[in-house]
């Protein structure tokens, strides 16, 4: 899961536009709304979007969204188990 | 002394008909034109409001065989044109546009320039039909513009720059603006509920409607209402999301009261955004009873039309004319128990009502908010 | 009416160079409109992670109106600067992206973060944010700059005491063909705020 891991900070850092983060900074079970990384209910929309076009997950309730995506660790546990790609 | 400014006649096209007086008719009957569609625009079957073609092309051709127009233009020249007719066009006379994406769906197809997306050609088009002396005005605010196109002709009459307006709003249902909706999670798979506590979004619609604003007195009948004070004051909070304390919908009401010299507590009406997500609704309870309007019977429209962006702020205030016109309210479809943390009065049943001033309140994607207060001249 | 408002400040930024005041602060002559506007944020310290979220027309609008304020004494929480601004291409250069996201059915990922800046107002609202800017605001869409237009509604703002400040600005962006004119308009300032010195910023 070290892989996929390292695959999510990157993929996060582009694709939500952090460019002052580099992905060193990011920790495995840092929050990833509100205090740590501070991203907000439009990152969480794409992180569904990355959800499905990267990995075949498809979220059948949005509101799941605020558990799976606490930190990279809960990420990348949620997509080991759910990914169809 | 700042000049007064009158609606003295309005028109909207929507799926419950080509006049106001029809659209009124329906609405109190309770009709809807929110359906469920299959077609391309989306994977899977979508409710929304939409106007048949045929109907359309029909009523234009009653009054243009020209080919060269989209269904939106059509549309625009439908909503505008009964009232055209029977005023002139002077060279003070302004010609006010509102749309938030226009033909955006031109983007879909390749053979198509970047000109035909241009909201400047859909308002130029519009406006050569019917001859308009001055450079079209386009406001483009998001879902306020509608209602903000009336402030803003209110505003440019008093400046002295123009001395009556033609205001004029739209939005056609397009697969860009869906599949947007949907990518924010935002969009109802069922009709949407305003208020209720089993809201889960928006259902879109398209429409236009037709205003016409003079500061000329003679053109005054007691059909007619003054727009006595606006405000569209921003959020300063979110790209996306409503302030949770209102505090843009609060202060732009705050400064139509200012303006009108009227007390809160003469509203007898509010036509308020309602446009069925957690965020929007709560927010505008929160506004209203800051300040102290919980008590003032208030509807959404959305449950008859569905959200109708650009369109929505226009159509809404053409509906809410009619309803003062004939002191009744009209029920908040799509309302069955409260949904909002804060009590607000959601008109519930048709009934007669003396409306002498109401206010129309619109919010949108930017953080921001507009709050229109009209006074009957009965 | 009382006309005697001033132009307090005013920003131009096109061609990779930005103007305060009619002064040359920033150029860089090859590059395309992302990297100079990005060198430009850092030159400028804007100092404003969420400014790389923001689509082309935002980043241009957001910086012309940053160097502004910088000049003003603005608090954290609550300023009252009216925003008007207008341009001719709407957010077209976001929608041509956005469309191509949901071209493609086989490739069909519509983004949330490139729809919300498909309506020009959006730019506005980041400005509104970073700055506090609980007041007026409006977004209008026009052929070419209207100076009469933008002079008479900010006279009007003024006048009816809606606000003692205005940031009026021209804010246009369509692939890589760009201009930003924002100008502040208050009771005290440089230059008369009149038409005639409006289209002169403009066409300089």
């Amino acid at each position: 899961m070290e892989a996929l891991k390292a695959e999510l900070k990157g993929k996060i850092v582009e694709v939500l536009n952090l460019e002052d983060i580099s992905v060193d900074e990011i920790n495995d079970n840092d929050p990833l709304f509100g205090d740590g990384l501070g991203l907000d209910s439009i990152d969480a929309l794409e992180l569904i979007v990355l959800l499905d076009k990267d990995y075949g997950i498809k979220l059948t309730d949005p509101k799941e969204g605020k558990t799976i995506f606490e930190s990279i660790e809960t990420m990348a546990a949620y997509i080991t188990a759910n990914r169809t790609k | 002394m700042q000049k007064e400014v009158y609606i003295t006649q309005t028109n909207c096209i929507t799926p419950l008909g080509l006049d106001s007086f029809s659209n009124y008719n329906a609405v109190l009957e309770g009709q809807s034109g929110i359906q469920l569609h299959k077609s391309n625009l989306m994977q899977e079957p979508f409710y929304a409001s939409i106007i048949s073609n045929e109907v359309i092309d029909v009523a234009f051709s009653k009054i243009s065989e020209s080919k060269e127009f989209t269904k939106l233009e059509k549309m625009f020249i439908l909503a505008l044109e009964p009232m055209v007719s029977k005023e002139d066009i002077t060279s003070k006379t302004a010609f006010i546009l509102s749309t938030t994406k226009g033909n955006i769906e031109a983007l879909a197809n390749t053979d198509n320039t970047i000109e035909d997306a241009q909201l400047g050609t859909l308002a130029k088009k519009v406006s050569a039909f019917f001859g308009f002396k001055t450079q079209p005005i386009i406001v483009s605010n998001a879902c306020v513009s509608g209602v903000l196109a009336i402030a803003i002709a209110k505003r440019m009459i008093q400046t002295g720059l123009y001395d009556d307006a033609y205001v004029v709003a739209g939005d056609a249902i397009s697969e860009f603006v869906l599949s947007g909706f949907n990518s924010f999670q935002a969009m109802s798979s069922e009709p949407c509920k305003p208020y209720d506590k089993e809201r889960t979004g928006v259902t879109l619609g398209e429409a236009t409607a037709a205003v016409y604003i003079t500061s000329n007195q003679n053109k005054v009948n007691k059909e007619s209402f003054k727009v006595i004070g606006d405000g569209a004051v921003n959020d300063a909070n979110h790209i996306s999301g409503p302030s949770r304390t209102g505090e843009g919908l609060f202060r732009s009401i705050n400064s139509a009261l200012k303006e009108a010299n009227l007390e809160a507590n003469k509203i007898d009406y509010i036509s308020a955004h309602g446009t069925a997500t957690m965020y929007n609704d709560e927010m505008e309870a929160i506004a209203f009873n800051r300040h102290g309007l919980q008590n003032v019977p208030v509807n959404s429209l959305k449950g008859y039309y569905g959200h109708t962006l650009g369109a929505s702020g226009l159509l809404e205030t053409v509906l809410s004319i009619e309803s003062a016109n004939n002191n009744k309210l009209i029920v908040s479809k799509g309302y069955t128990n409260c949904g909002v943390t804060q009590p607000i009065n959601i008109i519930s049943e048709t009934k007669q009502h003396e409306i002498k001033y109401f206010l129309k309140t619109a919010s949108g994607f930017g953080g921001c908010n507009t709050a229109v207060l009209f006074e009957k001249m009965n | 009416m009382e006309q005697n408002y001033k132009i307090a400040q005013h920003c131009v930024i096109e061609n990779n160079k930005v103007f305060l005041n009619g002064v040359e602060e920033f150029s860089s002559a090859d590059e395309q409109f992302p990297d100079f506007i990005k060198a430009a944020y850092k030159i400028f310290k804007s100092n404003y992670p969420k400014f790389f979220k923001m689509d082309n027309l935002s980043k241009l609008s957001f910086l012309a109106v940053d160097l502004i304020l910088k000049e003003l004494d603005l608090n954290e929480e609550d300023n009252d600067i009216a925003v008007v601004f207008a341009n001719k291409s709407a957010s077209l250069d976001t929608d041509v992206k956005y469309q191509s996201s949901i071209a493609n059915k086989g490739e069909y990922f519509p983004s949330p973060a490139v729809f919300v800046y498909t309506l020009p107002n959006i730019c506005v609202g980041e400005i509104s944010i970073k700055h506090h800017l609980k007041s007026e605001n409006a977004f209008f869409v026009f052929d070419a700059f209207n100076a009469e237009f933008m002079y008479n509604y900010a006279v009007n703002l003024l006048e009816s005491k809606k606000t003692d400040k205005v940031l009026c600005g021209w804010v246009e962006f369509f692939e890589e063909n760009y201009k930003a004119v924002v100008y502040l308009v208050q009771n005290n300032g440089t230059l008369e705020h009149n038409i005639k010195t409006i289209n002169t910023i403009y066409n300089k």
